[in-house]
């Protein structure tokens, strides 16, 4: 039974009788020296990326702005334990259990696919607030058909196979912008994994989420030169969460991992100072 | 309240707290009622009459009733709180002790603390004018005075199973042995070499059963009638999971009866081999028994099991089948009432057998301020039902506040569906089964009153 009127979906037979997997997790963390107050931020990597992706620049960086800062990794992915046939409400499962298992209410921000991730988790969890970052929201309509259309134009051969299952392979022209050193470029595309085949069929087919719980406020921020996400769907990603998107220009879809790394952790982190 | 010259108030002059929320206790449902009416925007002043959260679950707390084997009776998923999992990797079924340690969790996650006045009782709610209560409290440490505080609504959490209920046997008094009612019972070590007999069919008198039969030297179980002594498991599932499932199906609840009686025959079998009672109510008519131990005893001659105490004389207990034992330890597993002490019985429209009647076992008719949370005996965990309930009280007292209109359609609404029973098989009418609700009934009417009573949200715009 759905909630009528937008309301909580209450009644979750799904998750009572199936209820998903347990499966170790890695969780990364940098804690800031003193508590000054701030929520705790939980970084969820997008399809195929680890932890680690946010361990290289923005963990240290929002621990040392003052938030105790936790990256973690979806299962079949980087640390975590393996699952070759997960699905997109096994990874939110994922993010919930490793934000209730926070000291306190966290804010979540879910990176590429990731994003769409935390949007479903938002349903299970309160969040003290979400962004979005580089949003990889797809779904049937609009947003989907643009992501796959831009894809399919600049990298039809690391696309195509996803299509039937196999592994997505994204270019480093996709991932990064051109001041990153070409050789760290590389490396850090060679990590990449790949998510389960159902989460990747997912992105372009699956039912409307539930809305989210408590009324978090939710912030999308992205790349105008962003080579994955289109800047019309960052836009319409806003819009839905009455906003307009944080921008920066010069960056790919590896915000966390790109040569400017430092902008949009920076603009992420003022907006979570200025919450109510 | 009006100021007699007479009586003049102990303690400071009524406190106005203004648009403030009481809520009455910090159990798993008081803490669910403080969340959700903060996370709603609403101001919260919760009393606690002990010095830590968890309530029931708690059992540094006097009133607990938890024991030292008390493990849930239904799985972690139909238990937890919907916005705050258990962790995944604990348990189908945990302990008591990590039941506390997972609300002391979520008070620290959601920062209930700060909105909650430990070591307070709650001793008198009296209406003040329209809408308004007050509320006296008195500290519990220091025998400190009343003091009293005016606010906007009050919600009752203070939990259905902290006030033992004793029948009265014929000779109980003069009977030699010792009578430990089953919320003084905390340790097997209590029943040690003792010749124990358990009084009550309920889940508390299986799992005391359970553990005399290992550690007593002797162990009688005396009940009413006849049970379905539910194992925690049916085919490889925790057995709520289970009967959670056919609900997927939408089987109908005669169908659903009809198969788990059959599932139960061929699984348990048929327990009057054992000398106990046939079932006299159908599956799914009454709270269910769950314990895969229970039998598994029966089974090695551990547990002796007798029919309903006729009278106790100083040494024996006489039988209703005309048996006569000799224990010298009786645990009285016969439950516990809800009470209300500090309420006017009217306001929550008790009746003489001390039931309220309230609509979704929350609203009471005619006081739309006040609120029960947590008052509900479903075939699943509380907690769930008691977010739903909290989150449902929050909307209603936005809702009344936003749109007289639509809050004057829900009110009669409470008037209407007062007493109705959430259950599709109707229990068998037992002072205790009133409360007893179907879970998935019961939150299919709390998702109805929850979609009536939605207003915009803050943040919501049009797409």
């Amino acid at each position: 039974m759905t909630g009528g009127a937008g309301g909580p979906r209450v009644v979750r037979l799904r998750d009572w009788t199936r209820p998903v997997p347990p499966v170790h997790r890695e969780v990364l963390s940098a804690r800031p020296e003193f508590d000054e107050g701030h929520p705790p931020v939980l970084f969820v990597p997008g399809f195929g990326q680890g932890a680690w992706a946010f361990a290289e620049h923005w963990l240290e960086h929002a621990a040392g702005r003052g938030f105790p800062a936790y990256a973690m990794s979806l299962r079949g992915h980087g640390g975590s334990g393996p699952a070759r046939r997960a699905t997109l409400r096994a990874y939110a499962h994922d993010v919930v259990q490793v934000a209730a298992g926070l000291p306190r209410r966290a804010a979540l921000v879910g990176h590429g696919a990731g994003a769409l991730v935390v949007s479903r988790a938002l349903a299970r969890y309160p969040a003290r607030a979400a962004v979005l970052a580089a949003p990889v929201l797809g779904g049937p309509g609009r947003d989907g058909w643009s992501l796959l259309g831009a894809a399919l134009r600049r990298n039809p051969w690391g696309t195509l196979p996803a299509l039937v299952g196999g592994p997505l392979r994204l270019r480093r022209s996709q991932l990064f912008g051109a001041d990153l050193p070409v050789e760290l470029a590389r490396q850090r595309a060679a990590r990449r994994g790949r998510a389960g085949a159902p989460a990747q069929w997912q992105l372009l087919a699956h039912r409307a989420g539930e809305p989210p719980l408590g009324a978090p406020p939710v912030l999308v921020v992205g790349s105008p030169d962003d080579r994955v996400v289109p800047v019309a769907v960052l836009t319409r990603a806003a819009r839905r969460h009455g906003g307009a998107p944080l921008l920066f220009p010069g960056l790919g879809h590896d915000l966390m991992l790109d040569a400017r790394w430092v902008e949009p952790i920076d603009g992420i982190l003022d907006w979570l100072e200025k919450l109510p | 309240m009006p100021l007699d010259p007479d009586h003049p108030p102990a303690g400071p002059a009524l406190a106005d707290r203004g648009d403030t929320v009481c809520v009455i206790g910090a159990g798993a449902s008081g803490l669910s009622a403080v969340k959700n009416l903060t996370e709603a925007g609403f101001a919260v002043d919760c009393y606690e009459r002990e010095t830590g959260v968890g309530g029931a679950w708690n059992w540094r707390h006097d009133r607990s009733p938890v024991y030292a084997g008390a493990h849930l009776i239904s799985s972690r998923p139909l238990t937890e709180f919907p916005d705050f999992p258990m962790p995944d990797s604990w348990p189908d079924y945990p302990h008591h002790s990590q039941v506390l340690s997972y609300l002391e969790r979520y008070a620290d996650h959601f920062d209930l603390r700060p909105s909650i006045w430990f070591g307070t009782e709650v001793v008198r709610v009296a209406p003040a004018g329209a809408d308004a209560w007050d509320v006296t409290t008195r500290s519990t440490g220091r025998g400190g005075g009343e003091r009293t505080s005016r606010y906007a609504a009050v919600v009752v959490a203070n939990g259905h199973n902290w006030a033992p209920h004793r029948p009265a046997y014929p000779g109980l008094d003069d009977f030699a042995g010792t009578v430990l009612h089953a919320s003084a019972y905390q340790d097997p070590a209590q029943l040690r070499g003792r010749r124990v007999l358990v009084v009550g069919g309920g889940n508390t008198g299986a799992d005391i059963a359970v553990d005399a039969a290992t550690q007593a030297a002797a162990c009688w179980h005396s009940t009413r009638r006849g049970y379905w002594y539910v194992p925690k498991y049916l085919l490889g599932r925790p057995v709520d999971q289970v009967n959670a499932r056919l609900r997927v199906w939408r089987v109908p609840l005669r169908l659903r009866q009809w198969l788990g009686e059959r599932l139960l025959r061929w699984v348990v079998g048929d327990l009057t081999r054992f000398g106990l009672p046939r079932p006299d109510h159908r599956v799914l008519e009454s709270h269910p028994l769950v314990n895969s131990l229970l039998v598994y005893h029966l089974g090695h001659g551990a547990i002796t099991p007798v029919p309903d105490v006729a009278r106790f004389t100083r040494r024996r207990v006489e039988l209703t089948d005309g048996r006569v034992i000799e224990p010298d330890l009786v645990v009285l597993a016969t439950g516990y009432r809800p009470r209300f002490e500090f309420l006017a019985p009217e306001l929550l429209h008790v009746d003489e057998g001390g039931r309220p009647r309230l609509h979704l076992h929350v609203f009471p008719p005619g006081w739309p301020t006040l609120a029960v949370v947590g008052l509900v005996q479903p075939n699943s965990g509380v907690l769930p039902l008691a977010h739903w309930q909290g989150v449902a009280v929050a909307r209603w007292l936005r809702l009344r506040a936003l749109d007289p209109g639509r809050a004057a359609a829900f009110a009669a609404q409470v008037a209407e569906g007062a007493g109705r029973r959430w259950t599709g098989a109707v229990p068998r009418d037992s002072g205790r089964h009133w409360f007893e609700v179907d879970h998935v009934d019961y939150l299919r009417g709390l998702q109805r009153v929850l979609d009536d009573l939605a207003v915009p949200g803050r943040r919501e715009v049009p797409a």
